[in-house]
């Protein structure tokens, strides 16, 4: 079947399979392989991506269910100058990530939050994050990018 | 800091300098083996044992080789062949050890659920995929040796034919008479049996492997999501019989490994031999459930500890067994695992009298291999839950125990009665700062309160004194223990014409933050800023002999390299300056990468303008070869022992058995550090597995040997919600092991965590007559305990 997806601002058609996930089409398709997927369970999150503005597993969702939307993944988030959302340089400057896996969907699923929850509390950061997985950071310096990132959107505002 | 990393002027090491590493990976540029584009690459996929134990009658891949898009199919059979000898085991800890032969697919037996017996190479992943569920294997399902004492027994054999699932007994017995002694004379004695489950690593990228053949060279590159690319090209030559000189291994971005991909697995022999038949690249990514049975397990161990004490409580002997988990194979360093723990079950005490055994015991099971510690968290467990149990035996207060058995801080370089020399410790010191951190008095007066009320939700206190020997290590010690390779680590440090740097090392990351660190030494040995050195890693092809980073060994033993040849690079070049300033070279001092004349402060030359003279080589001195370049191998003389005490405070709910980890104090001990920033996260992440494995995780199997907990929704890798933020503290010992005196810090959360925890736990119902709870310390297992000790007479205390 033919799909028309906008991704992070381009919008191109394609044939696919009916089977096809929207992670696969995302990696193979159009070839950007920041999204990583790291189970098969829908349990890491690795595979974050925003559909439409909202976070989802892209790993259960069909690239014909995209069909239409707007995608925003981790290769879209920087300036196109190169420079960090504030969420990413909330990242680096907490030191946020060690093996970088897990990040981009841990980036994607924090945008996703932070604008549900403009001004989180510590908790609710834990709790937003449940579904996003990360083996190496014991979540402690995320928790602390996050709640940075919060001030500094409140910041730009 | 030391004088040797500090060196002129006040430069970065020892800051907390942001990682070089992130932009790649947070821009979603990072590439990990899953990721290459490879025109022309087939997929692999594996066909598995859905049986534990299994003999293999027949293997038919016909139906699979006329689906859609198949080149080929194979079983083991078909294979056996391609290979020069078995998988390589590189720690055959005794004389008489038995390793079953183990090839990538097995051929008539199969002998854990997830042994590979036949693969498929098709076009795309999907097609792969579709027909590796088209070959019909033939299988006469064998009775399984699953539990691992019911194995001990031998009542089932985990391999057809072998006379016994007995792999090694290995035995440290310094002085039996001793022992014996203690024993008898003791005051108070105390034997505890405690079981060290089963682990999935969990590194959140799941293995990989690519391989390229060079059409004409008959040259192989591996990309291969690996710890040890050097150990394994080595190891892939000689298994797959090709000259390791025509293999390049290449580990690209790697997601995390924590031991995981310390190995040289099936899959990675597979591709390489499917390359070679089919002289087309071969590739195969592995999926997370596929990873719960394909990739090494970690522990796996019931343990047995004797505690002698005095009636004072100073232990005077420490008797250990254990039984040893080996699964169904020998991996790269199974047997090994154990020992690495053997010398460290007295702990951080000053202990007299020891005796460990260790037997290994084939199961039908998954192998075991190193696993983020390996060896010395099932120590550091046994001997802290054991000293607890003696402070309560004792009503002793568990810090006050602890304090009377210190090996004192003046007591170093310590000899221990295993025989191995502790480099440099302080552990009253680490004890002292995280109670103060913690405010001990404070929660025992709220342990008390609540106690005396009622409550249901308990809290509990417990301590973690650990040390561990790292920096892997000295090679005559391995020499010692049957290690076949040796523990050295390697490095060249050239500076270019421009004056831009770069080093080369033989450390391979999987997120620890190599490159920033090392660019941070060596930015300071030669005055140039850490962004103007490049560091060229994991690639045999730039990097062509190393041994590769696991063990808390990389900045210890491949750092301290790279500080020695930066030092030795120095060295050509004041002689090069000396020679350009007509000085004598004991005259020049260097400063921010400028040599300048003693007493003649405006006679200088820059490290920069001399590389550039080294490189046209237009004017050196008489002999000196040309370009800036020096290049060091370390082999320590001793190991490191990182030290340090963790607590951890608990919340147990005794109506559902649900335990909270509400505060969690870590006061470390890694010597100097180079960066701190990264020294806390390894510590967070380190706390965050150790966790882990007492609350949460175990790999559980059915008494046919069915692996239960083969995705993330049965295997619970801890989420951001059942953690808590972390309070970290550090003393600071320098090793005299090393130049940098830096102890390495990669394992010691996890060491040190599982027993905080679990003592905590214990702590919080000990009134209630609960001695020990089995991990993972699931809200069912710590309900039935206080249940269980409500029953028992002397319950209820």
């Amino acid at each position: 079947m033919r799909v028309t997806v906008t991704v992070n601002g381009t919008t191109e058609s394609h044939e696919v399979e009916t089977r096809m996930l929207l992670v696969h089409y995302l990696r193979d398709v159009r070839g950007l392989t920041g999204t990583n997927i790291g189970c098969d369970t829908t349990s890491c999150g690795a595979c974050t991506v925003l559909l439409d503005g909202e976070s989802v597993k892209s790993c259960t969702v069909l690239a014909a269910q995209a069909d239409g939307a707007e995608i925003t993944t981790i290769e879209g988030m920087a300036a196109p100058d190169g420079t960090y959302h504030p969420i990413q340089a909330a990242f680096h400057e907490h030191h946020a990530l060690q093996c970088g896996f897990c990040t981009p969907g841990m980036v994607m699923a924090v945008a996703s939050f932070l604008k549900e929850h403009p001004h989180p509390s510590e908790h609710e950061v834990r709790e937003g994050l449940e579904g996003n997985l990360c083996r190496c950071t014991g979540y402690h310096n995320i928790v602390q990018a996050v709640l940075a990132a919060a001030g500094a959107e409140e910041l730009v505002r | 800091m030391s004088a040797a990393v500090m060196e002129g002027a006040a430069g970065v090491v020892g800051t907390r300098m942001r990682r070089r590493e992130d932009a790649a990976l947070l821009s979603g540029e990072a590439r990990f083996v899953h990721d290459l584009v490879v025109p022309g690459a087939l997929h692999m996929a594996v066909v598995r044992s859905p049986y534990a134990h299994a003999r293999i009658t027949s293997v038919d891949v016909s139906a699979a080789l006329g689906m859609p898009g198949v080149v080929a199919a194979f079983s083991g059979a078909d294979l056996a062949g391609e290979w020069a000898s078995a998988m390589p085991c590189v720690w055959p800890v005794t004389a008489d050890m038995q390793s079953p032969p183990h090839f990538p697919l097995a051929v008539a037996e199969a002998c854990y659920a997830g042994d590979a017996v036949a693969v498929v190479v098709a076009g795309t992943l999907a097609e792969a995929q579709d027909a590796a569920g088209a070959v019909a294997v033939g299988y006469e399902e064998l009775p399984a040796a699953v539990d691992l004492e019911d194995a001990a027994s031998d009542r089932f054999l985990a391999h057809g034919d072998a006379p016994t699932n007995r792999a090694y007994t290995w035995e440290l017995v310094p002085d039996p008479e001793a022992v014996r002694r203690a024993f008898e004379d003791a005051a108070v004695t105390l034997r505890a049996r405690y079981v060290q489950q089963r682990l999935i690593p969990s590194a959140m990228e799941p293995r990989g492997v690519c391989v390229v053949p060079h059409p004409f060279g008959g040259e192989y590159v591996v990309y291969s999501a690996t710890q040890i690319p050097h150990i394994l090209r080595t190891l892939l030559g000689m298994t797959a019989g090709i000259p390791e000189g025509r293999i390049r291994v290449v580990a690209p971005a790697v997601g995390g490994g924590f031991g995981s991909k310390l190995d040289v697995y099936a899959e990675e022999l597979l591709c390489l031999a499917l390359a070679r038949r089919l002289r087309r690249p071969v590739r195969w990514s592995e999926e997370r459930s596929e990873a719960a049975q394909a990739t090494i397990h970690g522990r796996g161990q019931v343990q047995e500890i004797e505690l002698a004490a005095d009636a004072d409580g100073r232990v005077r002997a420490v008797r250990v067994h254990l039984l040893a988990d080996m699964g169904a194979y020998m991996q790269l360093v199974t047997p090994g695992v154990p020992i690495l723990g053997a010398f460290l079950y007295h702990g951080v005490y000053d202990v007299a009298a020891y005796a460990f055994t260790c037997t290994g015991i084939f199961t039908n099971k998954t192998p075991t291999d190193a696993y983020r510690g390996a060896g010395r968290p099932e120590a550091t467990y046994a001997i802290e839950r054991a000293m607890d149990a003696l402070a309560r035996k004792l009503r002793v207060d568990p810090a006050e125990l602890r304090r009377r058995n210190f090996i004192g801080a003046d007591r170093f370089p310590y000899t221990s009665v295993a025989g191995l020399v502790f480099d440099s410790g302080n552990y009253e010191a680490a004890l002292g700062a995280a109670l103060e951190l913690v405010d001990y008095d404070a929660l025992r007066e709220e342990q008390s309160k609540r106690r005396t009320e009622g409550a249901t939700k308990l809290l509990g206190v417990g301590l973690s004194c650990y040390v561990e020997m790292c920096g892997l290590a000295p090679s005559r010690v391995l020499a010692s223990l049957n290690y076949m390779a040796g523990g050295w680590e390697t490095a060249t440090v050239r500076m270019l014409p421009t004056g831009k740097v770069q080093v080369v090392t033989g450390a391979s990351p999987q997120g620890q933050g190599h490159v920033t660190s090392w660019s941070m030494i060596v930015a300071d040995k030669l005055g140039v800023s850490p962004e103007d050195v490049d560091v060229l890693h994991s690639d045999t092809g730039v990097s062509p002999v190393g041994l590769d980073t696991y063990g808390s060994r990389s900045l210890s033993v491949g750092g301290t390299a790279i500080a020695l040849a930066a030092d030795r690079l120095v060295e050509k070049a004041r002689l090069l300056a000396a020679h350009r300033l007509e000085v004598a070279p004991e005259d020049l001092e260097l400063s921010g990468g400028e040599f300048s004349v003693r007493g003649s402060p405006s006679s200088t030359v820059g490290l920069g303008a001399l590389a550039f003279e080294a490189f046209s080589a237009h004017d050196l001195p008489e002999g000196m070869e040309p370009n800036l370049e020096a290049s060091a191998t370390f082999d320590p003389t001793n190991f490191t022992f990182p030290f340090g005490t963790h607590v951890a405070v608990v919340e147990v709910d005794t109506q559902t058995g649900r335990v909270d980890l509400v505060r969690y104090v870590a006061v470390d001990d890694c010597g100097n550090q180079i960066n701190p920033l990264i020294v806390d996260g390894q510590v967070h992440g380190g706390i965050a597995q150790g966790v882990g494995q007492a609350l949460y995780e175990g790999a559980v199997y059915d008494e046919r040997g069915n692996l239960m907990t083969a995705t993330f929704a049965d295997y619970l890798v801890p989420a951001a919600t059942e953690l808590p933020g972390f309070t970290l503290g550090r003393t600071v010992t320098p090793s005299p092991s090393n130049p940098l005196g830096v102890k390495g810090i990669g394992e010691a959360g996890t060491i040190a965590s599982t027993p905080a925890v679990v003592n905590a736990v214990v702590d919080a119902l000990a009134h209630l007559g609960v001695e020990d709870i089995e991990m993972p310390l699931t809200p069912e297992r710590v309900w039935r305990s206080i249940a269980a000790a409500a029953h028992e007479p002397g319950g209820d205390r």
